[in-house]
């Protein structure tokens, strides 16, 4: 690897040779003290709306109820995204020692892993982990379960409270917010969902110590990332980078040298163009990203990628709400009209109005973040949109 | 006889998983994976046992992509059509597939083996094209790699 891109070995670095070494250690330390270092550290969620994981579980954790649950999000449902899987397949050690801290600090007995279909092979291996998990568990006197629930091929499942819905048997349609899930999550009892990721920092800070953590990364980004690079490139796979790298740095290293546009995010990210690579920080103070990095040479067709994902967006809405269920279908339909010639160019404004509309008016995540993509690339490659 | 047998697999799922309605996906996953897809019978016995109404457990059923309630193959092929995959020749794949078994996407065999579908990113995006069969992940797909597994299972 070059020098132009720091890797760093901090998720997938080997286990300890003691099973569950770091979580023993941590089993004994005060709630107040690891909330402290989880602060100092800088960790914010991993699964892309990056809050404060610190707050997150002190939050949870004050809030009065007579039980609290842990929630793992293994949905992973982001085009472009597969580096749970990666974690999960790798060290799924860390992942459950992560959550057992968690477990402890918030006071809540029992935790689940809300696992995607798609990746039901992993399911026997992790079950395996979990059975050495409990092993460990009753030997430290710790009281906190672990289970597995499995998603059914729904990518809105995702978004935290559609995941509790779908894991009480219900449909997985997001609910109002507020109340956050730290107040009223599964079952309606306070909750902390964290990503995967965010799960095996929180254990690698109790190991490291948080001043080692924060020398990875930069000021509003902390830390390593995992990131899933895939398109057109010769390097597709995961890799674990610090935070806070310039685009152009990224694009260096993973390019085919004929790169034309790197999605950032996923399909709910952003497409950033040729032109913008320099000025372009991949990180919670420019382009944030939950690691998804696809990447883009000129053969592309930016229409055919905008329609790709407005197909996506469409079939995977959960059609609870009028904004991102009719939106969607009029975004693609509109860019179709255009491509036809049915419809004028300017009509391009209109669609990206429509997507602001979305972005104010919808109820989730999902129809909030359409206007991401939409606008970057619509804005970037308006003539590819019309020849 | 075949309801008996029915009653049976959704007896022993309630009893594994509980009454209670955060059972009702394990209850339907295990359905499916027994019996490829939820039938009306199967949908309403649930409802009874989980003391719910037929509506809430239809409408819950309906909601997930891999909760099929129409007749489906021993073997259902989900070719992932996002944008990575679409890129690196997810096309000819699933033309591969549907010249080798004779049916279009969202069909299903005549002997009821195989249904060929399309679906959302599957995770494999360094890998593509990619495709499901059932629980199992095949990635780096060509042509001629297709036809070799599908082969496979044609065997099977
Ligand atoms: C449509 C949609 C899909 C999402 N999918 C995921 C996912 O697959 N995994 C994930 O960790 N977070 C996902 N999220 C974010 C979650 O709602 C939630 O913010 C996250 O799990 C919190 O964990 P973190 O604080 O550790 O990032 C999704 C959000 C939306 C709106
Ligand atoms: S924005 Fe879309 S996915 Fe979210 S609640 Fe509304 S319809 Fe459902």
């Amino acid at each position: 690897m070059s020098e132009l891109v720091q890797r760093v070995d901090l998720i997938f670095g080997e286990y300890s040779d003691q099973k569950y070494k770091t979580l023993a250690e941590t089993v004994g330390r005060s709630n107040e003290d690891i909330i402290k270092d989880l602060l100092d550290s800088g960790l914010k969620g991993r699964g892309g709306a990056g809050f404060p994981t610190a707050l997150k579980w002190k939050f949870t954790m004050e809030q009065p109820a007579d039980e609290r649950f842990v929630i793992c999000n293994a949905d992973e449902g982001e085009p472009g995204t597969f580096k749970d899987r990666e974690i999960l397949s790798k060290v799924p050690r860390k992942v459950f020692a992560g959550m057992a801290i968690c477990g402890k600090v918030i006071g809540a007995k029992r935790g689940f892993m809300y696992l995607r279909g798609e990746y039901k092979s992993l399911l026997p291996g992790l079950l395996k982990e979990i059975e050495i998990y409990d092993e460990t568990a009753k030997k430290l006197g710790i009281d906190f379960k672990i289970e597995i629930r499995m998603g059914s091929g729904a990518y809105i499942c995702g978004e935290e409270s559609a995941l509790f819905e779908s894991m009480e048997g219900k449909r997985g349609e997001p609910r109002n917010k507020p109340p956050y899930p730290t107040v009223s999550g599964f079952m309606n009892k306070p909750t902390v969902i964290n990503n995967v990721e965010t799960f095996v920092n929180v254990l690698m800070i109790c190991r490291i110590g948080p001043i080692q953590f924060r020398k990875l990364g930069t000021h509003d980004s902390r830390g390593s990332k995992v990131f899933s690079v895939s398109g057109d490139t010769p390097k597709a796979g995961i890799y674990e980078l610090e935070l806070g790298m310039p685009l152009a740095e990224f694009v260096e290293e993973f390019g085919d040298g004929d790169t034309k546009a790197v999605q950032v995010g996923g399909a709910s990210g952003f497409c950033v163009p040729r032109k913008k690579f320099k000025d372009t920080i991949i990180g919670f103070e420019g382009v944030p990203t939950g690691g998804s990095m696809m990447i883009f040479n000129s053969s592309r067709s930016m229409y055919n990628v905008l329609h790709n994902y407005l197909e996506f967006f469409e079939e995977e809405s959960c059609g609870q709400c009028t904004p991102c269920r009719v939106g969607c279908q009029q975004l693609r339909k509109g860019i179709e009209a255009v491509k036809r010639g049915d419809k004028p160019v300017v009509y391009l404004e209109q669609l990206m109005k429509l997507s602001e509309t979305m972005k104010i008016t919808a109820k989730c995540g999902l129809g909030q973040s359409v206007a991401n993509s939409f606008s970057s690339i619509v804005s970037n490659f308006k003539e590819e949109m019309i020849y | 006889m075949a309801t008996n047998n029915n009653n049976q697999i959704i007896k022993t799922l309630v009893d594994k998983y509980g009454r209670d309605r955060t059972s009702l996906m394990p209850i339907l996953q295990g359905i499916v994976e027994q019996k490829n897809y939820l039938s009306d019978t199967d949908m309403t016995e649930v409802a009874r046992e989980l003391d719910l109404s037929a509506a809430q457990v239809y409408g819950t059923a309906t909601f997930y992509s891999f909760l099929d309630t129409v007749p489906r193959g021993k073997y259902v092929i989900r070719v992932c059509k996002t944008i990575t995959c679409d890129m690196h020749g997810k096309k000819l794949i699933v033309q591969t597939i549907e010249n080798m078994l004779k049916i279009k996407v969202g069909e299903t065999t005549q002997d009821k083996k195989f249904t060929l579908l399309q679906t959302n990113c599957l995770g494999w995006c360094h890998k593509g094209p990619s495709m499901l069969i059932n629980d199992e992940v095949y990635a780096d797909l060509t042509p001629e790699k297709t036809h070799e597994i599908i082969a496979e299972y044609m065997n099977k």
